[in-house]
């Protein structure tokens, strides 16, 4: 044998994980495009207001209707409010609504699928849930919540917190069904894998298997729904402030603004055009970032 | 060193079929039925048998990954099939097994310096990371690798090199049984040798024992000192490598030597 009594240094030193990432990331161009754009729309949404000072509920009844100018880049609406104070203001509670509510149901649907993929004992009444609550009607159901906690949680958070955390909490609940099932189908396929019965002879605990080998392995449909969750979460927002569910009226976030904007389309076609191009680059983007991240989080095609 | 290491008495692994209908009782594959035999300390037993006669269940049961294995194994004295999950955990450290396939065997998530880690720091044999990159260092040059690969991820390997990541994560616990299941049925013939030599190599060095199964009797052959063939989940012959190649006693022995295809040893 060759002497070798000091523990043998690799060469390269231990580059960190996530700077490998980070560089995936960056040779996916549709990613950094999207990427880029959706820090913009966020940063937008969020510091616009601070910038651009003017009042979003402020209404100004002479100056109703108008075309972009200087003073109203992207115009006002019927009572005169300026657009893109609204568009603003309805962004920030679109982006976060969308944001919240996909996070919430990607930790629900994952939780659950990862469950009824891995203990068999639970598979059956777990899926059986989630075909519950993919019978369930959606709209009767939002209704009923919508109801029932209303009242309550806006007095106990005050009226704009209390219908945020009721909107996002009743999408949540009612979309984490889809993740369940991919996520359940990828468990039990993994589950099976050589890589977990090693895991498991070499003592591993079912806690450590699974966050260690099995979710790892299920991040590629995860990724997906999530990128696909937060533009059906901002729709599904959108739908409830058209049926008069959501924020009250006079609260801006895009669906309401689209919801508004449809009385007018013949005469004044823009005002729809503003928030259905904000929620299309929203979705759009968070799709390639999605697609980038998942990509940059898998070794396979990191090295290659 | 008085017993065994390992005692199997009448193990048995039944699955249940299909449904078998409304009324009728599901059908019953009885895929392990009543094995019995001893592996002796530092002994390497080879078991033998076509796909499908039980080897893998038998092999999966010792390492507590089959859950419907009735009977006895018992492991230096104490019976490892009656024990729960914890208190068969630190016994695991003890009964480490070699898997067949290594594309499928290693997180393709994971670093290498990760995957060989693991086991270290569940039985707490390494203080802190820098503790255990040394031994995971260590252990990848006793398989034949270069410790450059702690950082770099399985798909970067061949099927060879795999393997032998497979067979460090194995060694890192010195344990005193390695149980290795069709270890190089998966990889090119021409990796098959220098494999099967660094296990021979690497259970020699440790005196730990084994049990070697196959369905390859030249691979078996090379490696065992005594030899159980298995057919349909029961044991058909057992015996010393010598006895069962020169003169076996049981017709499938004979068959299944009889298959073992012949190259001429030179000209035609």
């Amino acid at each position: 044998m060759t002497e070798i009594t000091a523990p043998p240094q690799p060469a390269r030193p231990p580059r960190s994980q996530w700077l490998d990432v980070w560089d995936q990331f960056k040779t996916h161009r549709g990613a950094l495009i999207g990427g880029i754009l959706f820090i913009l729309i966020v940063v937008a949404v969020y510091l616009g207001p601070y910038l651009w000072g003017i009042d979003p509920t402020g209404i100004d009844i002479r100056a109703r209707n108008q075309g972009p100018s200087w003073a109203h880049p992207f115009g006002t609406d019927q009572l005169g409010r300026d657009m893109l104070a609204r568009m603003m203001a309805g962004g920030a509670t679109s982006v976060s609504v969308g944001i919240t509510a996909m996070l919430l149901a990607l930790f629900l649907g994952s939780f659950v699928g990862i469950l009824a993929g891995y203990f068999r004992r639970l598979d059956g009444p777990l899926m059986r849930l989630t075909d519950l609550f993919l019978a369930l009607p959606l709209l009767p159901l939002l209704l009923v919540m919508m109801l029932l906690f209303r009242e309550p949680l806006s007095s106990a958070f005050g009226l704009e917190r209390g219908i945020f955390i009721l909107i996002v909490v009743s999408i949540g609940i009612t979309s984490w069904m889809p993740t369940a099932r991919i996520v359940r189908g990828d468990v039990l396929a993994i589950k099976e894998r050589e890589f977990v019965l090693a895991a498991r002879s070499i003592g591993a605990t079912d806690t450590r298997i699974i966050t260690r080998h099995i979710l790892p392995n299920v991040l590629s449909p995860v990724m997906v729904s999530a990128t696909l969750g937060i533009a059906s979460a901002i729709i599904t927002e959108s739908a409830l402030s058209f049926l008069g569910l959501g924020f009250p009226p006079d609260f801006p976030t895009w669906g309401r603004l689209l919801f508004d904007a449809t009385d007018y389309l013949q005469q004044y076609p823009e005002r729809v055009f503003w928030p259905g191009l904000a929620i299309s680059l929203t979705v759009l983007s968070v799709n390639y970032l999605g697609d980038g991240l998942r990509d940059a989080l898998d070794p396979r095609i990191r090295k290659r | 060193m008085t017993g065994p290491l390992l005692a199997l008495r009448d193990l048995r692994v039944c699955f249940r079929t299909g449904h078998g209908g409304v009324w009728g009782r599901k059908p019953v594959l009885r895929a392990v039925d009543g094995v019995s035999f001893d592996i002796n300390e530092g002994e390497t037993l080879g078991l033998v048998g076509e796909s499908g006669c039980g080897k893998s269940t038998l092999a999966r049961a010792l390492v507590g990954l089959e859950r419907a294995a009735v009977g006895e194994a018992i492991f230096d004295g104490r019976d490892i099939l009656k024990m729960s999950p914890a208190e068969f955990r630190p016994l695991r450290r003890d009964i480490q097994m070699i898997f067949q396939d290594p594309f499928a065997s290693l997180n393709p998530r994971l670093s290498i310096g990760r995957i060989l880690a693991e086991p270290l720091f569940i039985h707490r044999l390494a203080r802190n990371r820098a503790e255990a990159r040394a031994k995971v260092a260590g252990t990848l040059e006793r398989v034949g690798m270069d410790p450059d690969a702690i950082g770099r991820f399985p798909h970067e390997f061949s099927g060879g090199q795999r393997q032998r990541i497979a067979i460090a994560r194995v060694m890192i616990l010195a344990p005193r049984l390695i149980i290795a299941d069709e270890p190089v049925s998966a990889l090119d013939v021409s990796v098959q040798a220098r494999v099967l030599n660094l296990i021979r190599a690497l259970r020699r060095d440790s005196g730990a024992s084994m049990l070697f199964i196959s369905h390859d009797l030249g691979v078996v052959r090379h490696i065992s000192d005594r030899i159980v063939v298995m057919q349909g989940g029961r044991i058909v012959e057992a015996g010393d490598k010598g006895r069962i190649f020169d003169a076996p006693q049981h017709a499938y022995t004979r068959r299944l030597l009889a298959s073992v295809p012949r190259i001429p040893a030179r000209g035609v």
